[in-house]
């Protein structure tokens, strides 16, 4: 007769131990639906459910506790065509929670045997996810204290597709088994049995007392009976690279999009630092770019280091862009040639700057901003009037980066022009806009 | 080809995608996202695969799934994910099986500053997994390494068969650079050997006691066994001391014994000048610019930056500090490499300067250190 089975590998169970009704059970499900050994991954968790890929002649891999679903999906993504069944515990089901919820969400094809006997059997029959309240276990009153998760009920919260609640001792479990591997899509299979080697010690059950356990709770058979259409979803291998078919390719544009061709002639040797501050929402980090773009354009080497808080919508907004006529090494600005200020999140954020200036600093600010420290005396500052311009608050940072330009010291208009029409080439809306704000600031 | 205008995650991504890496899982996290991002924008539409797992320990499970599989794996995290992973760690270490870890490390400890960076991770990722079996790890000082070195992990990672790490740091991975990657000059592309099948395939088995075993994946026609637990050559549980001893033995030789291959630093190495700075990572651009700033008052400073962090590079470290009275070494951390440093290193003045506030050390600082004789002799 054909099987699976690995007949250099007897099987290793306590006597008694329903674990091995359902090796039998699933090599006979597996020759019956005639397939090679090959096509088979049986992926294991740790414990006596972990024991399982080593019976069968078929692929293996056995990992972490609770983990099992990870690689098992891992693999089925790499090798749709296989035929993966994972093997774990009630043990596994309650460590890996996460990973059985977020699996059976994605409805993935592949077949879970919870091999549910109600304690970690391996490590001396303490409490599991599964343990009834009234059971007598090695973790003293705990299980007492806690709810056992029904993992139908569970896998039906996250949407299973095929959900089974079967005895280990039950006549037609192969069956049961093969129909839940052919079953295109995630198949979760609650198998209860008896421990023999711990649980039974201080606990009576007989296989009779698991089909009475069975009748008595929420009542399971495979296809949700009562599929309900909003949860329906068709198998995530299937989808997921059907979706990827419609992904444009992105990998070469993602790194050529910012290549810039050398137009210009520097403006000076050395190294110069620029500083932008501003608030949320002001754009800082694009003109900034912009800036290190345009000394690009010269045949610069530019860095460029942004600082903004996670709640990205709110606060300041600081970009910080080192421009030098070699390879840049330290990307840190200890005293900056330029200070751009428009908003006073960030002038706030970075107030130190202004309490050691270098008279060589030019401040570049918006002209309602006050700063306190800032002495005319000290250093070179520009007062942009945005209001009187009718420049918006979005637009200031680039209006800044055109009176910086029109200096002509570090960019000039013609290097940021040029940025702007590489940036924005396809959006000559943005474009227009753009030469507007320049043309109002450089007169 | 002129210069492009990128930061390291996105060049940690481009050299994944230049190593033919197909299959990346990652979980969000802050200051590593970016490298997720871009894996999405390049692997779906090229026919490979790019997942978000629920946690770090399923994106690390996927990934390790996917590489029994023969797929060219990576995952990018910082601290609080590289925690997760430690255990399956553990399990690529001990099972060998490839695969590409960044860690963008971020200041610590624990949740930390997402957003600030350090390079807090470096014993970490050296010591996380059980066992103590050494690790790989290449820590990029700048916008190209980053490129560089992940090409590097990956032909580690397939012919080692391990996990290697990338040790990048918020201030590189996040800080965008002009740079020239046509100008890089790229290793030739490693994939592992594979194992000719046959019916008696022993997966853990090797000709050389150190060299990884010859690689068949899940689902070909060869039947492959993978196991986390202590396995013999055929992959089921053994408790034969002896093959045991040889497993794990060869798992630190096939490490230890591939260094000259696997070998990269950076020297910027003065005449006359008797101060050597051994650092690594973003402190590095810092020695450096330190270096070009003591030309102007004419005194020498040489910098060994190193890029193979682990295994450590005793010989090269005992070559390149041989000539130096005083060593310096410079970590964005409280202190770590630099004990591997004074244990190379036992008969040198060895001096530390490093601490982990977010901020980078200033190449001011570290002349002021030099220069200042009651702290630095």
């Amino acid at each position: 007769m054909k099987t699976l089975i690995n007949k250099e590998r007897p099987l290793v169970f306590c006597p008694g131990c329903s674990h091995e009704k359902v090796v039998h059970a699933l090599d006979k499900a597996l020759v019956n639906m005639g397939i090679d050994g090959s096509e088979v991954v049986i992926v294991s968790d740790i414990g006596c459910s972990g024991l399982f890929d080593t019976f069968f002649n078929t692929h293996a891999l056995h990992g972490l506790h609770g983990r099992a679903l990870t690689y098992a999906v891992g693999v089925k993504m790499a090798r749709p065509d296989l035929k993966v069944i994972v093997t774990m515990g009630d043990g596994g089901l309650g460590i890996g929670g996460a990973h059985f919820i977020s699996t059976i969400r994605k409805n993935i094809d592949l077949t879970l045997l919870v091999l549910n006997n109600f304690n970690y059997g391996m490590t001396g029959g303490q409490a599991s996810s599964t343990s009834p309240q009234g059971a007598v276990l090695g973790s003293s009153f705990l299980n007492k204290i806690d709810n056992p998760i029904d993992p139908c009920l569970l896998a039906q919260g996250a949407g299973g597709q095929y959900i089974n609640r079967l005895s280990c001792y039950q006549n037609d479990l192969s069956i049961q088994l093969e129909e839940a591997i052919n079953f295109k899509g995630f198949s979760m299979l609650d198998i209860m049995g008896i421990c023999t080697g711990r649980y039974t010690k201080s606990n009576k059950i007989f296989p009779k007392d698991i089909d009475g356990l069975i009748k008595k709770m929420p009542k399971f058979a495979g296809i949700s009976s009562t599929p309900d259409s909003s949860n329906s979803v068709n198998e995530y291998t299937e989808r997921y690279f059907e979706e990827s078919k419609k992904q444009k390719s992105k990998d070469k544009s993602q790194i050529i999009k910012n290549s810039i061709p050398k137009n210009f002639d520097k403006l000076f040797s050395g190294r110069k630092e620029v500083i932008l501050l501003g608030g949320a929402g002001q754009r800082i980090i694009t003109a900034g770019e912009i800036l290190a773009l345009a000394g690009m354009t010269s045949g610069l080497e530019v860095t460029q280091k942004s600082d903004y808080p996670i709640t990205v919508l709110r606060g300041h907004s600081v970009t910080e862009v080192v421009l030098q006529d070699r390879e840049i090494n330290y990307s840190g600005i200890e005293s900056p040639d330029i200070i751009i200020a428009i908003s006073e999140q960030g002038v706030y954020r970075r107030s130190d700057l202004f309490k050691n200036l270098s008279d060589q600093t030019v401040v570049i600010k918006s002209k309602d901003l006050e700063i306190n420290g800032l002495n005319s005396a000290d250093s070179k500052i520009i007062n942009i009037d945005f209001k009187e311009m009718k420049i918006k608050s979005t637009d200031r940072a680039l209006g800044a980066l055109a009176s910086l330009s029109a200096m002509g010291s570090i960019i000039d208009l013609n290097m940021l022009k040029k940025v702007i029409e590489f940036k924005f080439k396809e959006k000559a809306k943005i474009i227009d806009s753009s030469m507007e704000i320049i043309n109002k600031v450089v007169h | 080809m002129s210069n492009i205008f990128i930061d390291g995650n996105e060049a940690c991504g481009a050299g994944a995608i230049a190593a033919g890496c197909n299959f990346f899982a990652g979980y969000p996290i802050t200051p590593a996202t970016s490298i997720y991002n871009y894996m999405l924008n390049a692997l779906p539409s090229e026919g490979g695969v790019c997942l978000q797992g629920e946690d770090e320990i399923a994106s690390i499970g996927y990934c390790i799934g996917a590489s029994m599989t023969g797929k060219k794996t990576m995952t990018a995290t910082s601290g609080p994910g590289i925690s997760l992973y430690s255990e399956n760690i553990s399990f690529a270490i001990g099972s060998e099986i490839p695969l590409v870890i960044v860690d963008v490390q971020r200041l610590g400890p624990s949740t930390g500053s997402a957003t600030k960076g350090a390079d807090g991770d470096v014993n970490f990722i050296r010591y996380c997994n059980t066992g103590g079996i050494p690790v790989y790890a290449l820590a990029p000082a700048d916008v190209r390494d980053c490129y560089l070195l992940t090409i590097n992990a990956f032909n580690i990672a397939e012919k080692l068969r391990c996990p290697v790490f990338i040790l990048s740091n918020k201030e590189i991975a996040l800080t965008k650079k002009s740079v020239n990657l046509n100008s890089v000059k790229l290793p030739q592309i490693l994939d592992r050997v594979l194992c000719t099948p046959n019916d008696h395939f022993l997966p853990f088995a090797t000709d050389y006691d150190d060299t990884a075993p010859p690689f068949l994946p899940i689902g070909s026609e060869t039947l492959v066994r993978q196991t986390s637990s202590t396995h013999g050559i055929n992959g089921y549980i053994t408790i034969d001391s002896k093959e045991i001893f040889d497993i794990n033995v060869r798992l630190q030789k096939k490490v230890e014994n591939s260094l000259d291959e696997f070998l990269f630093y950076d020297e910027l190495l003065k005449p006359d000048s008797d101060t050597l700075i051994i650092t690594y990572g973003i402190s590095s651009s810092s020695a450096i610019e330190a270096s070009h700033m003591a030309e102007k008052t004419e005194s020498n400073i040489s910098v060994l930056t190193l890029k193979t962090l682990w295994p450590v590079c005793e010989d090269l470290i005992r070559e390149k500090a041989q000539d130096f009275k005083n060593i310096l070494v410079i970590e964005m951390n409280q202190g770590q490499y630099v004990n591997e440093i004074k244990r190379v290193l036992p008969e040198k003045n060895v001096q530390f300067l490093g601490r982990m506030n977010g901020t980078l050390i200033k190449p001011s600082e570290i002349l002021e250190v030099l220069t200042n004789e009651n702290s630095y002799k």
